[in-house]
């Protein structure tokens, strides 16, 4: 592999992982929509807002980072998917902004629309952002009505080189089972996830019961949508791409070839499957176990990963036409430039400071776990 | 405007990012300039150990919080728009653009949230220490943040840094150096931070005094007055210094948008500055406009001087940059836009033929065709451009506004020295025509904000990157009533937000620092 290559694979990575990242930190808009399940009286309300509150910053800040990453690694899929799928990205940018300013809003005096339209807001947000989100990944699976023609920039009348050919603009993909199905499974996922954080997060024992009882439903759910779509994704006809002349065709069980292809993502997925299986299980059968986010947070980043990596890598479209199959978008024909791919490979030699940082700053506020006592406090300017 | 693209459609997406960008930037300055100035009374108590400071910094950063929130909520419109609506300026310059984006939102965005946290939630959870480097990463999460955005700006003013490579169609980095260290994005980064600091200031001392008039809080008030004021004057100065030098890029780099901000028309040696000026509607729309005045008062030579720092120097008018002919500072003469037209639409062709003679694996016909198209390639913006005239900004907008900029910036400069000097001599309290000035007068801060935003922007039009790209090449391929349908739900969606975080200020400054502070109202 050439540099240039090894760049582009690093960088489908990185975008990857950031993907990853944020499916795990969706507990933030999983919690969100648990508020009123888990909490049955104000204090109980507030002592969930101020749990995700102080959260829901790093996952607004994952999507603009996943966004920048993606812009600056992959512009051509940010030109053909974000201009073409305008609808459904404008949908998903209008949930985030509306939980920007829900939890600052929401308490204080004179917020003119009342703590309710915030919550709901909040509530939007919980269930479109998993939503919205997992389809739009799910079609990284099935496939997109658009066309790129880069000549298209020399044709004085039209220059657009990218054309979304319906005119839903991205909506199709929640009508499409597969993807909606995929979106159903990150929404569950990010209310298992939420659970868990909260019996981490909050001293409260009539919550932490409430919780535990709560998962075994969530789970449920989550475990038949999410295995369904795994079944399917294996076993499913995949977009592959003839390394010698760059051409796309369909190649049937290509995701699971990928898989054996890289056996090592095959075990990072059963490792992150078993890490989320072990964090419901064991949170359910225990009354004292608290750190099943830890195990389901990893385990999602583990079992997410490596199914954007089999997106992408091992000579596979990642964004592919089903309007023209040689239009779609591959690591490598929309990729930066090299020079580019290798500037921001030092910028992200930085990312583990980044990291250790977050790490700490988290741990700082973790150490003392919300209570009725830490909510009432207004030394502590709580939401 | 080509004929395949709809020009309505274009107008519209312009619409939508002006809409979105002029609402972040009411909340983005005023987060710049009261981060710093809370820090600065937070590393007051941090070194004396008096409550009042900690108190003092806590009531101001309620007000930051407040604002914070919804800056974040519109600034992610803003990243994702540049894919949403400018697809193919996605495309043909995201090799470079797109870097500075990432490197925001790793380096500075995620520093900003992480501390930000602690900065609200830590005062009893972590020491006083971590409490105050939490305040100051914050402030400087939110000023790198501003960089690496201005690093991009800048570029589309100033294009460097890079090359085209015909085989991908678009613009990739070779030097990323000089894309980060620009003159063009310096002055760009200081004036414009520093216009965030001038917003903070006036935001904090017009507060103060209303407090003053009302007779409440007034040992907050004064001392609040005294940090933001000196902290204002700072600003003010050094703003008129990268303003100046902001000014001096432009007349080098846009020099049709520094004649549009003067409506200078028929350029010359020795040109005067227009220190006041009213056009004439009906002149201004021809572009061989030779008296575009009712009335103007003139300084001599000045506008030479700024814009070449030589008194008797040529500064080319809008008919001149249309015409061409006159001698450029590099000695070459300049082309008119007729001829760089021209160019451009053969650098197109020459792209065309290069790209189909390598389909057709003939070499030597490549080759000629790239030849031409490198040769051409500094006009291929012009080739998508139909009328000659749509290479003139909006004069107007653009001439009024820089002298709205530049009036604010003078009277900032006034207030603040004025402000300074009672507070020090311990008069301000008893200044209640100062008090009553600072109150009326602190929405200037954002109007001068956004005036020189305005500036920038409609007077680099019609290009979304100089010379190399116009808007209208820019767009999504997305119908006008879609991107209408956006742009009012965005309008709805940001206006009901403002006046939610309009009526919480209101509600928190009538409240009052008394609920912090122990004070005798």
């Amino acid at each position: 592999m050439d540099t240039y290559a090894l760049l582009q694979h690093y960088w489908w990575f990185v975008v990857s992982l950031l993907a990853s990242l944020l499916v795990f930190l969706l507990f933030v808009q999983g919690g969100q929509t648990l508020l009123f399940t888990i909490g049955k009286d104000k204090i109980q309300q507030k002592m969930l807002m101020n749990s995700t509150g102080r959260k829901w910053e790093f996952t607004f800040t994952t999507l603009v980072t996943f966004g920048g990453a993606f812009f600056a690694s992959f512009p051509l899929f940010y030109s053909t998917s974000f201009g073409g799928a305008y609808w459904l990205w404008m949908l998903i940018l209008v949930c985030f902004i509306i939980q920007a300013v829900s939890y600052e809003y929401q308490s204080k005096k004179g917020n003119f629309i009342g703590k309710r339209a915030y919550q709901v807001f909040l509530i939007i947000n919980g269930v479109m952002a998993p939503i919205l989100l997992g389809s739009a990944v799910g079609m990284f699976f099935t496939g997109a009505d658009f066309i790129v023609n880069k000549d298209h920039f020399m044709d004085l009348s039209m220059p657009i080189i990218s054309t979304w050919t319906n005119p839903w603009h991205g909506l199709e993909c929640v009508f499409h089972f597969w993807n909606i199905c995929l979106g159903i499974a990150i929404f569950f996922l990010a209310r298992v996830q939420a659970l868990l954080y909260f019996i981490n997060n909050i001293n409260d024992t009539e919550m932490t019961i409430r919780c535990r009882k709560q998962l075994i439903i969530e789970m449920v759910l989550f475990l038949i949508f999410f295995l369904v779509y795994l079944v399917h994704w294996v076993f499913s006809e995949g977009f592959a791409v003839n390394p010698e002349t760059g051409a796309v065709y369909m190649e049937p069980y290509k995701y699971l070839h990928n898989l054996i292809d890289m056996p090592y993502l095959l075990i990072i997925m059963v490792i992150g499957i078993i890490g989320v299986v072990y964090a419901m299980f064991r949170t359910i059968f225990s009354k004292t176990w608290r750190k099943g986010i830890w195990f389901s947070g990893f385990g999602t980043v583990f079992t997410v990963l490596p199914i954007l990596l089999c997106a992408g890598w091992n000579n596979t479209a990642f964004y592919p036409s089903l309007e023209n199959l040689q239009s779609s978008l591959t690591i490598q024909n929309s990729s930066s430039s090299e020079f580019t791919l290798k500037v921001m490979a030092y910028v992200t030699i930085l990312v583990p400071i980044v990291l250790i940082y977050i790490f700490f700053a988290w741990r700082a506020l973790d150490r003392h776990k919300i209570s009725e006592e830490d909510v009432e406090n207004e030394n502590n300017q709580a939401y | 405007m080509l004929d395949g693209i709809n020009e309505s459609l274009v107008d519209w997406s312009r619409g939508q990012f002006a809409l979105t960008a002029l609402y972040h930037w009411i909340f983005v300055p005023l987060t710049l300039g009261l981060g710093v100035i809370q820090a600065i009374m937070e590393t007051i108590y941090y070194k004396t150990g008096n409550e009042f400071w900690k108190k003092t910094a806590k009531f101001w950063m309620k007000l930051f919080g407040i604002n914070f929130a919804i800056g974040v909520a519109t600034g992610i419109i803003l990243e994702f728009e540049f894919g949403t609506n400018w697809s193919n300026y996605s495309w043909f310059v995201g090799d470079i653009f797109g870097a500075p984006l990432a490197i925001e939102a790793i380096l500075a965005f995620f520093m900003e949230s992480t501390f930000i946290a602690i900065m609200f939630f830590g005062w009893e959870k972590v020491s006083k220490r971590f409490h105050l480097a939490a305040t100051w990463l914050t402030i400087v999460g939110a000023t790198l943040s501003a960089y690496w955005i201005l690093v991009a700006n800048a570029w589309m003013q100033y294009p460097v840094g890079m090359e085209f490579n015909p085989d991908t169609v678009r613009n990739e980095m070779s030097d990323f150096f000089a894309l980060i260290s620009s003159p063009v994005v310096i002055y760009k980064f200081i004036h414009t931070v520093l216009s965030g600091w001038v917003t903070g200031a006036m935001f904090v001392i017009g507060i103060s005094s209303w407090y003053l008039l009302k007779h409440r809080a007034s040992e907050f008030s004064l001392k609040s007055i005294k940090v933001a004021s000196i902290f204002g004057l700072i600003a003010t100065v050094l703003s008129l210094w990268s303003g100046d030098g902001s000014a001096y890029e432009v007349a080098q780099k846009q020099p049709m948008k520094l004649a549009a901000m003067e409506a200078l028309y028929e350029g010359g040696e020795g040109v005067g500055l227009v220190g006041f000026g009213i056009l004439k509607p009906d002149e201004v729309k021809d572009m061989t406009a030779k008296n575009p005045f009712y009335y103007k008062f003139e300084i001599p030579q000045l506008l030479s001087l700024l814009a070449n720092r030589q008194m008797d120097t040529y500064v080319p008018g809008v008919r001149n940059l249309l015409d061409g002919g006159y001698l450029q500072r590099d000695g070459n003469i300049a082309l008119s836009a007729e001829e760089k037209i021209e160019k451009g639409k053969i650098a197109i062709q020459a792209l065309a033929d290069y790209r189909q003679a390598k389909k057709d694996n003939n070499p030597e016909l490549a080759q000629t065709a790239l030849n031409i198209f490198t040769y051409n390639y500094p006009y291929f913006g012009y080739g998508y451009i139909k009328d000659p005239a749509e290479l003139v900004p909006n004069v107007p907008m653009v001439f009024y506004f820089f002298r709205i900029m530049v009036y604010c910036g003078c009277f900032f400069l006034a207030f603040f020295a004025i402000s300074v000097l009672l507070s020090f001599i311990k008069k301000y309290e008893a200044a209640r025509w100062l008090q009553w000035i600072a109150l009326l007068s602190f929405p200037l801060a954002y109007i001068a904000g956004h005036a020189g935003w305005i500036v920038a922007e409609t007077g680099r039009q019609p290009w979304a990157i100089q010379d190399i790209l116009p808007v209208g090449v820019s767009v999504s391929r997305l119908t006008t009533s879609d991107v209408k349908t956006t742009f009012f739900m965005f309008l709805i969606v940001f206006t009901v937000l403002l006046i939610a975080e309009i009526g919480i200020m209101v509600k928190v400054i009538k409240k009052g620092p008394e609920t912090v502070i122990d004070e005798s109202i």
